[in-house]
């Protein structure tokens, strides 16, 4: 037999004869496409994005400086000799770039006379072209070129708009050009809420996967053991992972409003449990007092977290009931036949077991949530003090419009995860993953 | 009559189905038949915990059917009794067909759960094993009924406020009933108008075009990767087999900004083109790791058949290994379709115009103060009930698909 059979056990063996030769390069064209769309989606822009984050690029610079121009023609001629006017009304459409080059080029449509003064212009037959050198931010200016009507123009009915005309101008592109400033960095790292955004994110992303994984656990002791209606629970189990987040998020700010058609908080005070209703996604902090110890108690953090660890908990669930079921039960009858109670084989026999997915899924759920951006956006939009990194940078880039600023949280972003899947790669258990 | 450790279990047993399954069928009630009620939690406890004690002092050998529905109806009473006849705090005259079929309900529920937790067990004291199977039991029991209500309250609140008027939504927000007489035109008054007025029909067809559009694309360009990556010997193999999934550290966040601004330069920005580039780019990494660990566990036997009877590679991928892996595909198909069809961040940053909304944009554009909330409810369940239907049909593939790559042997 040849060796296809034991890939994977010891590594490819290392052939390199013409053979294995072609089989390396079928392999790299059967990949090519997912490097390139991979490298092209994900690897580029990332470094894009560290690129960016040295520039001070506004929302507003990705549309470069251009000339932009209105064509007019006044009087409108109704006999031929009349005297009218071709104005073109030229601006710059930014504020704070220059253009170079301004050229311009339009059709003169036939039976127009044009009495060229301007040195700037050219006429030749019907095309006119304009060189207009420079122009400054924010300035604009009128060329007006006199022109006498003849027969031909007031019986062909062409107009001066009918041709469009063509307006070139070179300005810079902040993207490419090679400004560099540590402004976006000092904004972030000098921002006093810098500190409680990055808080605000890991206590999101620490307690949202542990909810996630706990919830994933019980249920998957819920269903391990096969019962009539077990497949129909398990497909119900998974609907909050299942549906659209917008359609779960929406709902979640239906149940939680405090407004009067909240329904969690009408059911609240219905059974007398509250007086007034609670706004669970709208308040930073409510006042606690627990056994004389006054603390304030993070409402809507908490609220966000509840709802992570729902929308994710079905994931886990499914991972580790697989691992469960895949458990050999000669353990478990050993140790009935030693007169182990349930509590003791779930603490010593299934949980050292389970180890090894239960770090996996945390290791990829703390991840995926520290990544997220979505729920906590459409839950409160960041708001009473559920801003993290990851809504920070939209905020930073598309609500204050400042894109390099926002790129600078998103490296930050990066080197955080980066670090913290490090220090997990070092001390997690070795295992299947 | 032996009391212990069980007796005070079944004591403790019994007030808490009682109170839970009171707050339950409660609640229920004030839901469906829109009355006023306010449950009586007390009662239920001091009833549930008198059944409990019951059962439990009950022996063994008399425990059958018809005991069990003895203990339902004397839970009945018991409750009626302590009430004062208003069995949901309201005077039994309201709605008294709904009251009466909750009341039943609820003893019947409450009786079930007493005779299922205390199966086996009475009155006095067990080791350690029968009481920790015991408080098993009664855990496992409440949290199947949690969970379950957890998961589906947000879709029952989502699906009945779409069904209901403006002013009802305001006047009552526990009125979840369905007033059937209205008839269906009126009930599903906020469905019409969203696809007559709020450009839904199309926003369905665009999340339904762009998401097959991206199962087709990733699979076309996974399969290959993944059978060269179970199947072809080449440097990096082990290295790309293990460690492919590692382009998710990349937070999608980092990435919306630099392909906003270089879509934006290229003109791809507002247009399903742009998104159907980037959604395979997020599926791809995820449906190569899936395959290929499920083409590794395909023999190679078969193969290498092909291979011999002189198929080239790609002829095997095609008439020998894909045939074979139909579930494993049709499970990433539809995990990449639901990733597309829910996807929200992209739709979001780079859609403008409104005949290229999907549904994800389009249902967020109803979250304003203008739209009543039951078109942005009702816009929730058209934009769920698709893939939930092909989830559930497909669930099974689903779910062993997610699975398959994990766990080895």
């Amino acid at each position: 037999m040849s060796a296809t059979n034991n890939i994977g056990s010891e590594g490819p063996p290392k052939a390199f004869g013409v053979l294995a030769k072609r089989e390396q390069r079928l392999a790299y064209i059967m990949l090519l496409p997912t490097f390139l769309i991979v490298l092209g989606i994900v690897l580029g822009p990332l470094l894009a994005n560290f690129w960016i984050s040295f520039k001070p690029v506004k929302l507003a610079d990705l549309r470069a400086a251009a000339p932009l121009v209105n064509e007019q023609l006044r009087p409108r001629p109704k006999v031929a000799g009349e005297e009218v006017i071709m104005r073109y009304r030229i601006r710059n459409s930014s504020q704070k770039d220059n253009i170079l080059n301004v050229v311009m080029k339009d059709t003169v449509p036939a039976g127009l006379a044009l009495n060229l003064a301007d040195e700037r212009c050219t006429l030749t037959g019907n095309e006119l072209s304009c060189d207009f050198g420079t122009m400054e931010a924010a300035s604009r200016f009128n060329l007006d070129i006199s022109a006498v009507v003849d027969q031909t123009y007031i019986d062909n009915g062409e107009r001066p708009r009918d041709t469009k005309v063509i307006l070139t101008g070179d300005s810079r592109n902040i993207l490419t050009s090679f400004e560099f400033t540590l402004d976006n960095f000092r904004k972030v790292f000098g921002s006093s809420e810098f500190w409680s955004v990055l808080r605000v994110s890991l206590y999101y992303t620490i307690f949202g996967t542990l909810g996630a994984l706990v919830l994933g656990l019980f249920a998957a002791q819920l269903l391990n053991t096969a019962f009539k209606g077990r497949n129909i629970l398990r497909g119900l189990f998974l609907f909050p992972y299942v549906a659209p987040v917008i359609a779960v998020a929406f709902a979640w700010v239906l149940l939680l409003d405090a407004g009067p058609g909240g329904t969690f908080n009408a059911m609240l005070m219905r059974m007398g449990a509250i007086d007034g209703p609670i706004n669970f996604l709208g308040q930073r902090a409510i006042p606690v007092s627990i056994l004389g110890i006054h603390f304030e108690f993070p409402m809507a953090l908490t609220t966000v977290i509840v709802f992570e660890a729902w929308r994710y908990f079905p994931l886990s669930f499914l991972f580790i009931l697989a691992r469960m079921q895949s458990i050999s039960t000669d353990m478990y009858e050993a140790a009935e036949i030693d007169g182990a109670t349930p509590l003791q084989q779930f603490w010593y026999l299934s949980l050292p077991q389970l180890l090894g997915i239960l770090s996996v899924l945390f290791l990829l759920r703390f991840i995926w949530t520290f990544n997220k951006f979505d729920d906590i956006f459409l839950l409160t939009g960041g708001a009473a003090g559920t801003r993290t990194l990851t809504v920070d940078v939209y905020e930073q880039a598309f609500a204050v419009s400042n894109l390099g600023a926002g790129a600078a949280v998103a490296v930050v972003v990066f080197f955080v995860l980066l670090f913290f899947a490090l220090i997990f790669f070092k001390f997690s258990p070795q295992d299947d993953g | 009559m032996k009391f212990g450790t069980v007796t005070i279990s079944a004591a403790v047993i019994g007030a808490l189905w009682g109170t839970i399954w009171m707050v339950v069928v409660g609640v229920l009630l004030m839901l469906i038949s829109g009355i006023v009620a306010s449950p009586p939690a007390g009662s239920a406890l001091l009833a549930g915990l008198v059944a409990g004690l019951g059962y439990a002092f009950l022996p063994l050998e008399k425990r059958s059917k018809q005991t069990s529905v003895l203990l339902c109806l004397a839970i009945g009473v018991i409750l009626f009794v302590l009430t004062g006849g208003n069995v949901f705090g309201v005077p039994m005259t309201e709605s008294l067909i709904y009251q009466i079929v909750a009341w039943v309900a609820w003893s019947v529920i409450v009786g079930v759960s007493i005779t299922m937790t205390l199966n086996g067990y009475i009155s006095g004291s067990a080791n350690r094993y029968r009481m920790e199977l015991l408080l098993i039991r009664m855990l496992k029991g409440l949290a199947f009924v949690l969970f379950s209500i957890v998961v589906v309250l947000p879709f029952y609140v989502m699906v009945m406020t779409s069904l209901k008027s403006q002013q009802s939504l305001l006047s009552n927000p526990l009125d979840f009933s369905i007033d059937l007489g209205q008839g269906a035109s009126l009930l599903f008054r906020s469905y019409v108008e969203l696809f007559t007025q709020y450009h839904f029909g199309s926003f369905l067809w665009n999340s339904a075009i762009v998401s097959v559009a991206t199962v087709l694309i990733t699979l076309a360009f996974a399969i290959p990767g993944a059978y060269a990556v179970a199947r072809l010997r080449f440097p990096g193999q082990v290295l790309l087999s293990r460690s492919i999934l590692l382009i998710y550290m990349v937070p999608a966040i980092v990435l919306v900004i630099p392909l906003y601004a270089v879509f934006s330069q290229a003109g791809l920005r507002n247009s399903l083109t742009g998104l159907l580039i980037v959604y395979p780019a997020t599926t791809i990494p995820v449906a190569l790791y899936m395959l290929q660990g499920y083409f590794r566990g395909l023999p190679g036997e078969l193969e290498e058949a092909g291979l011999m009877d002189g198929l080239s590679r790609i002829g095997v991928i095609a008439k020998i290994t894909m045939p074979l892996s139909l579930p494993a595909l049709a499970s990433v198909a539809l995990y990449v379709f639901m990733i597309a069809w829910n996807e929200f961040l992209f739709a979001f940053m780079f859609l403008d115009d409104l005949d290229i909304f999907t549904l994800s944009r389009g249902v967020v554009s109803l979250n304003s103060s203008e739209v009543p909330r039951q078109h942005l409810m009702a816009g929730a369940v058209v934009a769920t009930v698709p893939v939930l239907a092909i989830f559930l049909w497909f669930e099974k593939f689903l779910v062993a698909g997610l699975t398959a790559g994990s766990v080895k042997g």
